[in-house]
């Protein structure tokens, strides 16, 4: 297996698509020349020219309507956000026609594309520029919503995004896109609307996607330390929602703690506790706890933001407050 | 007929150069729009219809005129005003109506009413409800016509009220910037829902930006259906042969408020006489008449063969049954 950066795993499988696929294009603001803010788009332009790696103005409610609109005539475009914060211009491109496009026309037309970058909070950004989007995004039927957080993860589940036939809303992280993790050589593609179980555990089920994976990582091992024995599941996909591997962890631990890059109000930390509670009910041992942002807009002073965000040390109180412990 | 006595403006070149065939079919399929309007307006009186209806009365010549400039495979991207591009694009009238109630035989099945038209296989490409936001797709689509070299020409229209808006202006500047072949047409109908033009637009001319997006421009009033094709059809093939957009501005009037909620209080009798007087309708019937001496009982025989057709239309529309409870879980998602 080869080690590659999240950066290189999202490079790789927008290549091997693009190869797979003339109808595949990249489109943004500094996608081509630049190679991508975030150097995610490294190599494309030269590879594909600049019919397929589009540069585009600050216009994101323009490309990511021209994205839509080419993707109503069978394209596959991929959509760069510089940062999900942005998006909120094209908020209404992305809730109103991709997300309704389909259902709206009884079926006769459909909007396979991606729009990917970074989401949530970096580092000392300040309060536009750190904003969770997966809340609003995974409210919307119509959109599947995806997070990643690990380089395999990043290239399977951005291929099976790009070949989807529905508008994909993938989320990556600033922070995270040169973390290092192995790849398969071969090709493969990651089903979306599939959990992936982290960490083995008998005690606690920790929920979390996106940046929490490596909160809950972190805070698995202190809890460890404590003799508690954790599960963590990165859910990779917010819509579909992997139900099914959430119920039968917590049916397995009795307990369940959310971890959350995002505010704490109507969340989808909210949703996911209101649905265990519906369907896990009598198997729960204590209520099921969540750790997320402060309720507040993220502050820029490096010691403020840290206080805001969630960190492992709270994590492992939730962890010890539902098994009753510490 | 008191049009012997009033002060009628002269036919038009337009009208003055089509043959009585063309005449005869733009006469016919003006009206078929206006008396489809004249019937939804009845049935939304019944409580038939519900939600919003924005009625296209007065501004017919401009789809008709649209669809005598396009050729197969190009497209409509219109505003929610939206049933006479259908009608004239050749949807069919009874799934329009039944689109209207809100009926499983309906154009998109019952699931988006008036502002939501859309029928892929007649070029009707939509049927858009938040203002200004399918100029951008409109731009889209042309983007992909560029891109597949398929040339596919994409006609995109919106009314005065969004030239103000966010995304007119970034659809217009990456069609302008990428040479995507596009017509953007401004149906100015002078009222922004309630507001006068001139308490929404800093600059009359619409036009005039069409400089800042790097794109060809054209100004009318409308007078009629051929002048409408003839005048879009330079822009149509501008797009087709160079990819080159253009932003055309129709001066034009709805005789009808807004919507059914909308009395039109802001506008005088003696404005909408003067408009009614230059009906591109009415003066399409004058030129069949007073050019190619066509009577006015076989003129009154096409008028009764269409209020038959739409009100059969109408009673089919009204026979097809609602939406199965399980439709509404249609089409949320592409099942691969």
């Amino acid at each position: 297996m080869a080690v590659l950066q999240i950066r290189e795993a999202i490079r790789d499988a927008m290549r091997e698509e693009m190869l797979r696929d003339d109808r595949v294009f990249l489109m943004g603001e500094e996608v081509g020349h630049y190679e991508g803010a975030y150097k995610c788009s490294q190599g494309l332009l030269k590879e594909f020219g600049e019919k397929r790696v589009i540069d585009t103005p600050i216009t994101e409610t323009g490309f990511a309507g021209v994205g839509i609109g080419a993707a109503m005539c069978g394209l596959r475009p991929i959509i760069e956000f510089m940062t999900f914060n942005f998006s909120a211009v094209a908020f209404d491109q992305i809730i109103n026609n991709a997300a309704k496009i389909h259902h709206m026309t009884g079926g006769q037309f459909h909007a396979p594309m991606v729009f990917r970058g970074p989401n949530a909070a970096a580092h000392m950004l300040g309060s536009t520029h750190s904003q969770a989007f997966d809340t609003f995004y995974a409210h919307i039927p119509g959109l599947k919503v995806v997070s990643v957080a690990t380089p395999k993860d990043a290239k399977g589940l951005l291929k099976a995004a790009i070949r989807d036939p529905n508008p994909v809303i993938f989320f990556e992280s600033e922070v995270q896109y040169g973390v290092k993790g192995e790849v398969p050589e071969d090709e493969y593609l990651i089903e979306l609307g599939v959990a992936d179980t982290k960490r083995e555990g008998a005690d606690v089920t920790l929920l979390c996607w996106g940046q929490s994976v490596a909160i809950a990582l972190a805070a698995a091992e202190l809890a460890q330390e404590k003799g508690l024995d954790v599960e963590v599941i990165d859910l990779r996909s917010l819509r579909p929602l992997d139900e099914q591997t959430i119920f039968d962890s917590v049916r397995k631990t009795n307990r369940a703690v959310v971890v959350e890059h995002g505010w704490p109000y109507g969340g989808v930390g909210s949703h996911l506790i209101a649905r265990i509670q519906e369907e896990c009910f009598d198997a729960l041992d204590a209520p099921v706890l969540k750790v997320c942002y402060e309720d507040l807009p993220m502050s820029y002073a490096e010691n403020l933001e840290h206080l805001t965000i969630p960190q492992p040390s709270q994590v492992l109180e939730a962890l010890e407050e539902v098994s009753y412990r510490g | 007929m008191d049009g012997q006595t009033r002060d009628l403006p002269p036919l038009t070149e337009g009208l003055k150069a089509a043959s009585q065939d063309e005449l005869a079919h733009a006469f016919k399929e003006m009206l078929r729009i206006r008396r489809f309007e004249e019937n939804a307006t009845r049935a939304y009186t019944r409580g038939k219809i519900s939600g919003f209806l924005h009625l296209y009365i007065g501004q017919e010549a401009i789809a008709i005129g649209t669809n005598l400039a396009m050729r197969e495979g190009d497209r409509i991207v219109a505003t929610y005003r939206d049933h006479g591009f259908a009608l004239a694009q050749g949807c069919d009238a009874t799934a329009c109506m039944a689109e209207l109630f809100g009926r499983s035989g309906g154009l998109v099945g019952g699931v988006g009413g008036s502002m939501h038209f859309f029928d892929r296989d007649k070029g009707m490409w939509g049927g858009y409800a938040i203002i200004g936001n399918h100029v951008p797709l409109a731009a889209g689509h042309a983007f992909a016509a560029k891109y597949l070299s398929d040339g596919k020409v994409t006609i995109c229209f919106l009314g005065d009220g969004a030239v103000g808006i966010g995304p007119t202006h970034e659809g217009m500047t990456l069609a302008g910037l990428w040479g995507l072949p596009v017509v953007f047409v401004v149906e100015n109908n002078r009222y922004s829902m309630g507001t006068p033009l001139g308490r929404t637009l800093p600059v009359e001319d619409i036009t005039l930006r069409a400089q800042g997006y790097g794109m060809e421009s054209d100004r009318f009033e409308v007078t009629d259906p051929f002048q409408v094709r003839d005048r879009l059809k330079v822009a149509v093939d501008r797009a087709r042969e160079e990819s080159k957009p253009t932003l055309i501005e129709l001066l034009t009037y709805r005789f009808r408020g807004h919507s059914m909620s909308d009395p039109g209080k802001y506008r005088t009798k003696a404005e909408l006489d003067g408009f009614r007087n230059r009906d591109p309708m009415e003066m399409t019937r004058r030129a069949l008449m007073e050019l190619h001496g066509v009577s006015e009982d076989a003129l009154e025989a096409v008028d009764e063969a269409i209020i038959e057709e739409m009100d059969v239309a109408m009673a089919s529309a009204d026979a097809s049954p609602q939406p199965v409870p399980e439709h509404r879980f249609k089409n949320v998602y592409v099942e691969e």
